[in-house]
């Protein structure tokens, strides 16, 4: 694995992206610019359109209208490999492996050592190499996905998108299958791929681990903009208000309740 | 730790080393469910032990030699079923499809008089161009592959009936190379010995310059003696095989060009990215188009491969039997081919298989075939007992399933 360092500068630019689902706007003129070397936590309550911008950055299904820039190139999206071909990797909810192959046959998926055959000896040190990087607990790289459990599924989708030289990383709710160990493991990861100039977008509900890692805060509400904060300058309370969209809510609720 | 492989390492891998090791794998992967070929070859020891109590001529030389032929063209068939099978689709017109392209040949050859390979050429074309068809229709309109194949099984019968004519059916002339090769080419001692020798000295190079680059990497490799040993049982076993065929007519050219597509496919499977990626559209369509892979068009090449397949098993078909009629490729022909792929193993769902499941499960029809023929019964018990062989291949195959899940092994 070789991650080249990218030089500082905008990665990738969102102007105005819309997305409608028949009746259901599900983004209305969304914006967002992330940094090369920066961690950008993407929040917003269920149904606030989260995944559909994934989605979209990933090319599993285009924006309506809007303008993508990536490195201050307009880029469509339209299909998964456009996607991967413009340096965005995905790590998704479902993470999207094929339970019926391997470990190396799903991180080498899409984007196989070419020649005349495949090169297996080298993916095979080649995913040792990143599986130990990760500190992944993987027994063995040549048995089945559906022989893993749920944490190691997700340590093989990270790796997985780590191979392809990418200069963003969307990692989907990549916490919430992992022990406390192992979340400790992805959040330094996330660290180190930002040392590295990657950009990462990181979807969480978890506000420890997004005021852990994260370097400003975008919230979505109802499929818009609805305030990005800087993680040092903001508190949680804030950032829920901004997530929920008033000061009165379930979650200053309960906190009145138990400190009473 | 350190002098351990590098995928050797964790400390939960239960390591089995040398021969003792290898018994006790074997012995846990098959009770946890991961069968394997096992069924189908104790299928066909039982089979050829009841065939041949019933009937001591099953087991003959010339028996054996006429089964192997006449399993190829069927077997070719099987093999593009094997494909479409891992995709999680199926085709049913693969008879159909073979019929064409005999009446296709036929015509051409016999009553225009065009050059041989010109004829062979034109047949699979139609064949390809068949199959590509059904990719677009299956990609761009999104109707069902049964249903697709389903019009096509119709469709082409017609089709072939129209070709033929009037005049039905088309009888190629003894010396045509086709004919010769279905009927009259066989090995012999000299290539049936050499090919025995140079199977195993390939699999015997090909093992040893593995494990050395496996070694050169630090991961794990089997030890030089186990790979000779290898070698040597397969050249024992191909051998005897080789000599007992010998004592009659031997192995015809056409079960070894049928073996052949069977190894270059299992290497196109196995090795190639392309292969990886049918493996993956089985197994998670959605995750293999997530991943960046043209699924459409690996759709596409199935489907054309499968149609491309049908064509050659026709040509087989017709050279076996020298004539194009209007019941080549109908009948049990497209049932035998897709019951050969499920026997040997492949899974209905997708994602799971080998080529090697096309020659397996059509060997144990042409014995079920060859053995009920022998002991003079008609056709109407042939179809009983071959449909209750493919019931139980599948039931063996769901119930190592529910073990393979229980057991984590995919």
């Amino acid at each position: 694995m070789s991650i080249q360092a990218v030089a500082s500068g905008t990665v990738l630019s969102l102007k105005n992206v819309s997305k409608n689902f028949g009746a259901v706007a599900a983004l209305t003129d969304v914006e967002l610019d992330i940094k090369a070397g920066e961690v950008v936590a993407l929040v917003g309550d269920n149904g606030a359109g989260k995944s559909t911008l994934v989605k979209i950055l990933a090319g599993v299904h285009p924006q309506d209208v809007g303008i993508i820039k990536i490195a201050s190139q307009e880029v469509h999206l339209g299909s998964p490999s456009d996607s991967i071909k413009h340096g965005i990797a995905t790590v998704f909810q479902d993470l999207a492996l094929c339970d019926n192959l391997d470990v190396v046959q799903n991180l080498y998926l899409g984007r196989q050592l070419r020649g005349h055959r495949l090169d297996e000896v080298t993916m095979e040190t080649t995913a040792w190499e990143l599986i130990r990087q990760l500190r992944a607990k993987i027994p063995s790289v040549r048995i089945p996905i559906a022989s893993l459990s749920g944490g190691q599924r997700q340590s093989v989708a990270i790796a997985r998108s780590l191979l392809g030289n990418p200069k963003l990383i969307m990692l989907d709710e990549p916490t919430a299958a992992l022990g406390v160990a192992q979340t400790a493991e992805v959040l330094n990861l996330i660290e180190r791929l930002r040392d590295r100039g990657l950009a990462v977008i990181l979807i969480s509900h978890n506000m420890d681990d997004i005021f852990a890692v994260a370097d400003r805060i975008a919230v979505l509400r109802l499929g818009r903009n609805n305030g990005i904060f800087s993680a040092k300058d903001t508190s949680r309370k804030e950032v829920i208000e901004a997530i929920t969209g008033s000061v009165d809510n379930a979650v200053t609720q309960r906190a009145q309740a138990h400190s009473k | 730790m350190s002098a351990q492989p590098t995928d050797l390492q964790d400390e939960r891998l239960i390591i089995n080393t040398g021969i003792g090791g290898a018994i006790s794998k074997t012995r846990d992967r098959i009770k946890s469910g991961d069968l394997g070929n096992l069924p189908v070859i104790i299928g066909l020891l039982i089979i050829s032990t009841i065939f041949q109590i019933l009937n001591p001529f099953f087991l003959s030389s010339a028996n054996l030699s006429n089964l192997l032929m006449e399993c190829s063209a069927v077997g070719v068939l099987a093999l593009g079923i094997v494909l479409v099978l891992l995709v999680g689709e199926i085709d049913l017109s693969v008879g159909s499809m073979s019929g064409l392209s005999a009446a296709i040949f036929a015509v051409q050859f016999v009553r225009n008089g065009l050059p041989l390979v010109l004829c062979i050429l034109l047949s699979i074309t139609a064949g390809a161009f068949i199959g590509w068809l059904y990719g677009q229709i299956y990609n761009r309109i999104g109707v069902p592959a049964f249903v697709i194949t389903l019009a096509g099984l119709l469709g082409f019968l017609g089709l072939q009936l129209f070709v033929l004519g009037a005049t039905g059916t088309i009888n190629l002339p003894f010396e045509s190379p086709l004919v010769q090769f279905g009927q009259q080419a066989y090995l012999g001692h000299f290539f049936s010995y050499l090919f025995a020798i140079a199977i195993a000295i390939a699999r015997f190079g090909l093992g040893y310059f593995g494990a050395m680059t496996r070694r050169k990497a630090g991961l794990s490799a089997p030890s030089l003696i186990s790979i000779a040993f290898q070698s040597l049982f397969i050249a024992a076993a191909l051998g005897t095989l080789a000599w007992y065929l010998n004592k009659s007519r031997g192995i015809g050219w056409m079960f070894v060009f049928f073996i052949s597509l069977v190894v270059i496919m299992d290497y196109a499977l196995r090795r190639t990215s392309w292969g990886n990626s049918v493996f993956a559209v089985g197994g998670n369509r959605e995750a293999a188009r997530r991943a960046g892979i043209n699924v459409k068009g690996i759709y596409t090449s199935v489907f054309i491969l499968c149609s491309t397949l049908g064509a050659i098993g026709g040509l087989l078909a017709a050279g076996r039997l020298a004539a194009a009629a209007q019941s080549s490729g109908t009948g049990d022909v497209n049932l035998n081919a897709i019951a050969a792929a499920v026997i040997g193993g492949t899974s209905l769902f997708g994602g799971r298989g080998s080529a090697y499941a096309a020659p397996l499960g059509m060997v144990v029809i042409a014995a079920i075939s060859s053995g009920l023929t022998l002991m003079n019964l008609n056709s109407s018990i042939r179809y009983m007992v071959t449909g209750a062989i493919v019931l139980l291949a599948v039931s063996v195959d769901a119930v190592a399933r529910r073990s393979r899940t229980s057991h984590g092994r995919a």
